[in-house]
């Protein structure tokens, strides 16, 4: 089946009050042109009744391929195939996660199961945090901080619960979890639904065009754990200090920015290959742009745990440096490791 | 010469089955059609998801999205038999002496001959249930193996284990052998005298689709360029023997397997739509229908084995006549 025919499938995931449920009434209820099946865990607070919401038990399978981190959604594979057989009645699925839910193996799902990806694709995650309660949630559980570190886009909701002080330090926490989110600030799910819907977070050849300034900060020094990436919203511009770790921040993921010059495919497919079998468990997502010898194209790789993608995606423009540049969010990564082996595989 | 009536529907046919000896096709939009003196539908369901005809050939079962069961008669007549509100009824089984079973959630539910109901919560979701040839006895595929009750006493229940999730399950005709389909392409299998596991791998896709042959010497799979056929002729079954692999073609993949009712010879479905019959002994071929539209998604033999109802993924149903 050829991408145009894949069903797009947006994940939403967030605590239990950070308003998903108010988003999904939105995403149910607006007129933005789209049909959406909608999979929830409960049906419960859905106010809508609508053919396409679907109840689902959350059903965790660890694939039986020796890879602890290799977890799919069992659920999501009966149900997308089932809503699969009658195609037509909608154009997108949207997932929506418990407060509680690991966002992996939700992602894992559209990767690792031949039929899924076969006929949807992954379109991005998006968590909705309360910017409120977030500061209580890093320090009592790691799913929030998993769920902000999975994101392709992270809703701050409820901001006009908090002082701009405290905004700017939620802000600044995420970014640190997360630095190559795109942050959306709102009060009662108010987002605009084109900047939760659609994106392309997945789609190698889009996600990097979405985000031209992806990595394009200023380099630091690698010496800290924390490295805050570029505000991508394209229309307004936020200031937060590079490189600080920010004061609610004591949770432990980490993000580590490397960048090099044009690698050695030799030597580099074989060290990120190594890398996430065996750095899998703590990698929550990698994503980068490598600029190999002697190839005229831009390569692009996204990973998720041990499971990675790539493909060329586009030719160098002239004006471009032909430079690497690779983000790792994850945990207990060994940040000076990872720098040497990454450069030693420069040509 | 093999000949075809075709019939074009609109939609994934998730079952194409006999009642008597007429064809019937279950669609996943939840209609049920069926060539009875010319072309005859009926609405069972709003969203089928399974489908499957008694034990007697009298009836359809089926469960679907719109949380019901629902038994048809030959005569297009829909009796509601159980509404489980928003939640999807995924799996359905018929059994002995009329007997029902169906899968929805974490639970599975028995309808007995004597009207009663009997619910069996798991702790993780039932993927997949099918009834054992004799005696009233289920099994559910679920994460890390298969569970075996017996509705109609009170007791313990069987656990088979084996790690990873088992989606689909079938007991063999003489009730000695439990296998299941699973996330990994593969099949598992337990010799229930003994516990002993079988290990059926090396499949390129899922398996979907899985027929007993007759008097259970063989269990044709899908999820492969031929049909995967094991035996199961002794005692231990397939353990250390090599499958037998039919009507292998290096450009589409089985997609649906029937065995015939009386002879050693598999119908086989393709992923391009088109359909062989190989025989077992000779491996010999028989090309039944060229591709069409869409994937094989089901196959069914009449009783007397002279006819098979096909079924697609796009709706291009029909009925081979094998004598032409």
């Amino acid at each position: 089946m050829s991408e145009a025919q894949q069903i797009p499938v947006t994940v939403l995931t967030g605590y239990l009050g950070s308003g998903k449920t108010t988003l999904l009434n939105r995403i149910l209820s607006e007129n933005h042109g789209r049909r959406y099946a909608v999979i929830v865990n409960e049906f419960g607070e859905i106010g809508i009744d609508n053919d396409l919401i679907v109840e689902s038990d959350e059903e965790i399978y660890e694939m039986n391929n020796g890879c602890v981190c290799c977890t799919v959604r069992g659920d999501l594979i009966r149900v997308v195939e089932g809503l699969m057989r009658r195609p037509g009645r909608f154009d997108a699925i949207l997932v929506e996660t418990t407060g509680l839910a690991d966002p992996a193996p939700v992602a894992q799902t559209f990767f690792m199961d031949d039929d899924v990806r076969s006929k949807t694709r992954l379109d991005a995650v998006v968590a909705m945090v309360d910017a409120k309660h977030l500061p209580l949630r890093l320090k009592d559980s790691r799913e929030a901080e998993d769920q902000i570190a999975f994101a392709d886009v992270v809703v701050l909701n409820k901001t006009d619960l908090v002082s701009a002080d405290e905004l700017r330090e939620v802000e600044a926490a995420v970014r640190a979890i997360n630095p190559s989110a795109k942050i959306h600030k709102t009060q009662r799910s108010g987002v605009a639904l084109d900047e939760v819907l659609d994106r392309g977070a997945f789609d190698l050849k889009r996600a990097l065009d979405n985000d031209p300034h992806f990595l394009e900060h200023e380099d630091h020094d690698h010496d800290h754990d924390h490295e805050c990436g570029p505000d991508c919203g394209h229309d307004h511009h936020h200031h937060h200090h590079h490189g600080e770790a920010s004061p609610i921040h004591d949770v432990s993921v980490q993000s580590i920015s490397l960048r090099g010059g044009e690698m050695d495919p030799k030597k580099f497919f074989p060290w990120l290959e190594k890398t996430t079998q065996m750095d899998g468990p703590n990698i929550l997502r990698l994503k980068g742009i490598i600029a190999l010898k002697d190839d005229p194209d831009r390569y692009v790789v996204q990973g998720v745990h041990m499971l990675l993608e790539g493909d060329h995606q586009r030719a160098w423009k002239e004006d471009e440096k032909h430079e690497s540049r690779l983000v790792f969010i994850g945990r207990d990564l060994d940040t000076e490791r990872l720098k040497r082996t990454f450069e030693a595989c420069q040509a | 010469m093999p000949t075809i009536a075709p019939l074009d529907l609109d939609g994934h046919c998730v079952t194409a089955c006999w009642l008597g000896t007429v064809p019937h096709f279950a669609l996943a939009d939840g209609t049920v059609h069926r060539l009875d003196g010319g072309h005859k539908h009926v609405a069972a369901h709003d969203g089928l998801l399974a489908a499957t005809p008694s034990l007697d050939g009298k009836k359809l079962i089926a469960g679907g999205e719109d949380g019901k069961v629902t038994v048809m008669a030959a005569d297009g007549k829909v009796d509601i038999i159980a509404e489980m509100g928003r939640k999807w009824v995924s799996s359905v089984a018929a059994g002995p002496q009329g007997a029902i079973a169906y899968g929805s959630g974490r639970s599975a539910f028995v309808l007995m001959a004597d009207g009663k109901t009997r619910e069996f919560e798991h702790p993780r979701s039932v993927e997949g249930i099918a009834f054992a040839p004799k005696g009233l006895r289920i099994g559910i595929a679920r994460y890390n193996g298969a569970t075996l009750h017996f509705p109609a006493a009170q007791g313990k229940p069987t656990e088979l284990e084996w790690a990873g999730a088992h989606m689909g399950i079938t007991f063999s005709p003489d009730g000695n052998f439990v296998v299941t389909t699973m996330q990994e392409n593969a099949l598992h299998g337990w010799k229930l005298a003994d516990g002993k596991h079988m290990r059926m791998t090396g499949y390129p896709a899922k398996v979907k689709s899985l027929s007993w042959g007759p008097r259970g010497r063989w269990l044709a799979s899908s999820g492969a360029p031929a049909a995967i056929v094991w035996p199961f002729h002794s005692k231990d079954g397939p353990m250390g023997k090599a499958p037998l692999e039919l009507g292998t073609r290096g450009d589409a993949m089985v997609t649906s397997v029937a065995f015939h009712p009386a002879d050693e010879i598999v119908a086989i479905g393709y992923a391009d739509g088109m359909v062989l019959a190989a025989r077992c002994a000779d491996q010999k071929e028989v090309l039944l229908r060229r591709p069409g539209k869409g994937a094989v998604s089901s196959l069914a033999w009449d009783a007397e084995g002279r006819r098979i109802a096909f079924g697609s993924e796009v709706g291009d149903c029909g009925v081979i006549d094998i004598a032409g």
